[in-house]
């Protein structure tokens, strides 16, 4: 495996296994010397065009843990904004000697185009592209659900059996999309809950079960729900009237958290609209997973860049 | 200078092989003929003989985006393709929105001699949907305007769209209109379907081509209008167009080569050379357009050749900019297509892509083809050349081309424009021999 670009080309097995290497990695925590020389003298690039702090540092973090060498690249207010293009930006952090490049990009498919235009050959790591996927968030959040379903028992496990239910802006969601095919793919039954207007054409051929109604799809008695945010720069555009109405019908407000079964976890990958798609209660609820994702995100980011930029040989060593 | 060409033992539509003499730009006589002195032997044996091709959809780009594409340059890559005569789009810079520009671009196409240039005049000022562009001064103009369009746009306000059907008809025009509904397609990547709910890239719904298209069917037949429909892409579309010419509404409608074989899988890859307006669709749109072309129900078969220069394609799917070049591959596409899966004969692919194309555009000299006496535009063409095409087969200035790597059927070997090659043994004759200005 050369890219990490969708989750939809993963198979089991490699899933598993990088869920497994995450769980090495998450040992490394426990040390008073957290840091692996795995990626001694690489060059890991975070090339970022959209913000996010807690991707960005979340890569970071694991990329140092990793004792790479880290250039953090902000494309706001670089010379990307006075027009140099996405292949100019590249081919120049491959000429600095990149060995990885991170990519977050607010248009679907750069990422891919990073790794397949033939313009550079470094490995490229999708950590967002548009609304296509984010197959790392995807990664981390099934890594929190095997740990907190499995604990020390996790190691080699998939998620065969379990009921995820995913609530919100599935149509915009690159968070959404990356878990249907990895969680699928883990043996998963996935639940997906929105009003009409925020749900993809073509969901009918989907590998999930698609509500209308929240309560119905907790009734389901799920093992995790995940909520997605709203965003509120979206509310013009009429895919629902009002946040009052939005939060009745599809928020997961304190009373429907006092449903949930007693092992349910409440996910969600943030930044969270409290009392929109999220009530505090349910936020900070013992069922909250939602610190759990943001530490487990380090240990399959360190895996992840292990895996393709330490690669094969490492391995075998 | 040429004056006397000799075609010798073409495969004539709808009959054997015959010679071919042309002479000061006219078919001076057919039959068996023996050489004279000076003339200018084509071995046309295995070659077809077509009328020369007539684009009613293309962008040459000049003024303004030179970059990509000059009259010079397309119509070279016109030439290439087997066209002698093209319709040039009006979103230029400034717009083809006055009679200075329209005549500017036609002195332009004059000059260089590689085709006639038609240009087509805008539909509103500057394109902008608001106010009815000075349609008489442009068809009244020496560049003779008769096709009107806000191509890349579409004519969305329906009482302009009434108005410019009526106000058009008084000049002997056509209004040409780009079907898509503006607010259904905001911020649209790719056809809505599954693969863009997959892919993540917002979708272009197939009825925003068709409720425009249902519109002004509707208007056309109001107030007894000609209506062309740009570029149809959707079975739904065919259904509609299908529909009206049943009530007896003057509609004629086009499919460019590209809808006719290429899907919307192709955006899988996220390869910005597929990404078009209106965008590929489903392999069932596909099969419907061909039927359709086939049935009459879409008239003609237009390239809307759109060049870009490589940092418009070489960059992420949604900020790469719409279209393809299509005059240099046209013919071998349709070829693919329609003559292969045996759905259109060589005399039905005269019809589609000169005839009926020039009929349209009210564009003289095409009514009569390689009739003795009738203007000399010829396309002969080898049918059992085939080649893997790449962007070295192009002859104008951009290589946004989505069939490279394709293998594709059919060649032309010349090309002949008022009497004049313009093509010969399968390359573009240089300006010199062509005995006009490079102006490049």
């Amino acid at each position: 495996m050369k890219h990490l670009l969708s989750t939809r080309d993963l198979d089991r097995e490699t899933a598993v296994r990088i869920l497994d290497i995450a769980e090495e990695m998450s040992r490394t925590a426990d040390r008073a010397v957290r840091k692996l020389p795995t990626l001694r003298g690489k060059t890991v690039v975070n090339l970022f065009f959209e913000d996010s702090t807690r991707t960005r540092l979340s890569f970071e973090s694991a990329a140092k843990r990793l004792s790479a060498d880290v250039i953090t690249f902000s494309a706001k207010g670089s010379s990307v904004s006075k027009g140099e293009s996405l292949k100019d930006t590249a081919q120049t952090l491959e000429a600095m000697g990149a060995d990885a490049i991170v990519v977050r990009h607010g248009v679907s498919g750069a990422a891919e185009l990073l790794a397949h235009a033939g313009w550079i050959d470094a490995t490229i790591v999708n950590a967002g592209d548009g609304t296509h996927e984010h197959p790392t968030q995807a990664l981390l959040d099934a890594y929190t659900i095997r740990a907190r379903r499995f604990g020390d028992d996790a190691r080699g496990r998939d998620l065969a059996g379990l009921r995820i239910v995913i609530v919100g802006d599935i149509l915009h969601s690159r968070v959404a999309r990356s878990n249907v095919w990895l969680l699928t793919t883990l043996g998963a039954h996935v639940h997906l809950v929105a009003p009409r207007t925020l749900l993809p054409s073509g969901i009918a051929t989907w590998p999930v079960t698609v509500h209308e109604s929240l309560d119905d799809a907790l009734s389901t008695t799920p093992d995790a729900v995940m909520m997605l945010r709203i965003q509120s720069e979206r509310m013009h555009d009429a895919y629902f009237p009002s946040e009052r109405e939005y939060a009745r019908e599809w928020g997961l407000t304190a009373e429907r958290a006092t449903r949930l079964g007693p092992d349910t976890m409440v996910m969600h990958p943030g930044p969270m609209n409290r009392g929109l798609e999220i009530s505090s209660v349910a936020a900070d609820s013992p069922a909250s997973t939602v610190l759990d994702q943001v530490s487990n995100g380090v240990f399959v980011r360190m895996a992840v860049l292990y895996l393709l930029v330490a690669g094969e040989s490492q391995e075998e060593s | 200078m040429v004056t006397s060409i000799l075609v010798r033992a073409a495969a004539m539509l709808g009959g054997g092989r015959e010679d071919l003499r042309i002479r000061d730009g006219e078919i001076a006589s057919r039959g068996s003929l023996t050489p004279e002195r000076g003339e200018t032997v084509i071995d046309a044996d295995g070659l077809v003989a077509l009328p020369g091709l007539v684009d009613l959809h293309t962008h040459l780009r000049e003024p303004g985006f030179e970059a990509s594409e000059t009259v010079l340059t397309g119509t070279r890559a016109a030439a290439a393709g087997g066209f002698t005569a093209v319709h040039a789009m009006a979103n230029t810079s400034p717009v083809a929105d006055t009679a200075g520009v329209v005549e500017q671009v036609a002195r332009l196409g004059d000059e260089h001699g590689y085709a006639t240039v038609r240009p087509i005049g805008a539909v509103t000022v500057g394109l902008a949907g608001e106010r009815l562009a000075e349609i008489g001064a442009m068809a009244r103009s020496r560049a003779a305007v008769r096709v009107f369009s806000d191509d890349g746009l579409c004519v969305a306000d329906p009482l302009l769209m009434r108005r410019a059907l009526e106000y058009v008809a008084t000049f002997g025009g056509v209004i040409a209109q780009h079907a898509q509904e503006p607010r259904l397609t905001e911020g649209a990547q790719m056809n809505e379907g599954a693969l863009s709910g997959e892919l993540g890239l917002a979708g272009w719904p197939a009825v925003a081509e068709e409720a425009i298209i249902a519109r002004d069917v509707l208007l056309a037949e109001h107030v007894g209008a000609r209506l062309h429909i740009c570029h149809v892409s959707t079975a739904g579309s065919v259904d509609i167009v299908r529909w009206a010419k049943a009530r007896g509404i003057s509609v004629t409608a086009e499919v460019t080569p590209h809808h006719l074989l290429l899907t919307e899988e192709l955006a899988r890859g996220y390869d910005a050379r597929f990404k078009v307006n209106p965008p590929l669709r489903r392999d069932e749109d596909v099969h419907a357009l061909r039927a359709a072309l086939a049935d009459g129900t879409i008239d003609i078969v237009a390239t809307d050749h759109a060049p870009h220069p490589s940092e418009a394609k070489e960059c992420a799917w949604a900020e790469a900019a719409f279209g393809m070049v299509g005059l240099e591959s046209a013919l071998s596409v349709v070829q693919h297509a329609m003559i292969e899966s045996g759905m259109l004969d060589w005399a039905d692919i005269a019809r589609v892509l000169s005839e009926a194309p020039a009929s349209i555009g009210r564009l003289d000299g095409y009514d009569a083809p390689l009739a003795i006496g009738a203007p000399a535009h010829v396309t002969l063409v080898d049918p059992t050349a085939a080649r893997t095409w790449s962007t070295s087969d192009l002859r104008g200035r951009s290589s946004n081309t989505p069939f490279a790597g394709r293998v594709l059927p059919g060649r032309v070997m010349a090309t002949i424009h008022a009497g004049a090659l313009t093509v010969s043994d399968g390359e573009v004759v240089d300006a010199a021999e062509l005995g006009t200005k490079e102006g490049d």
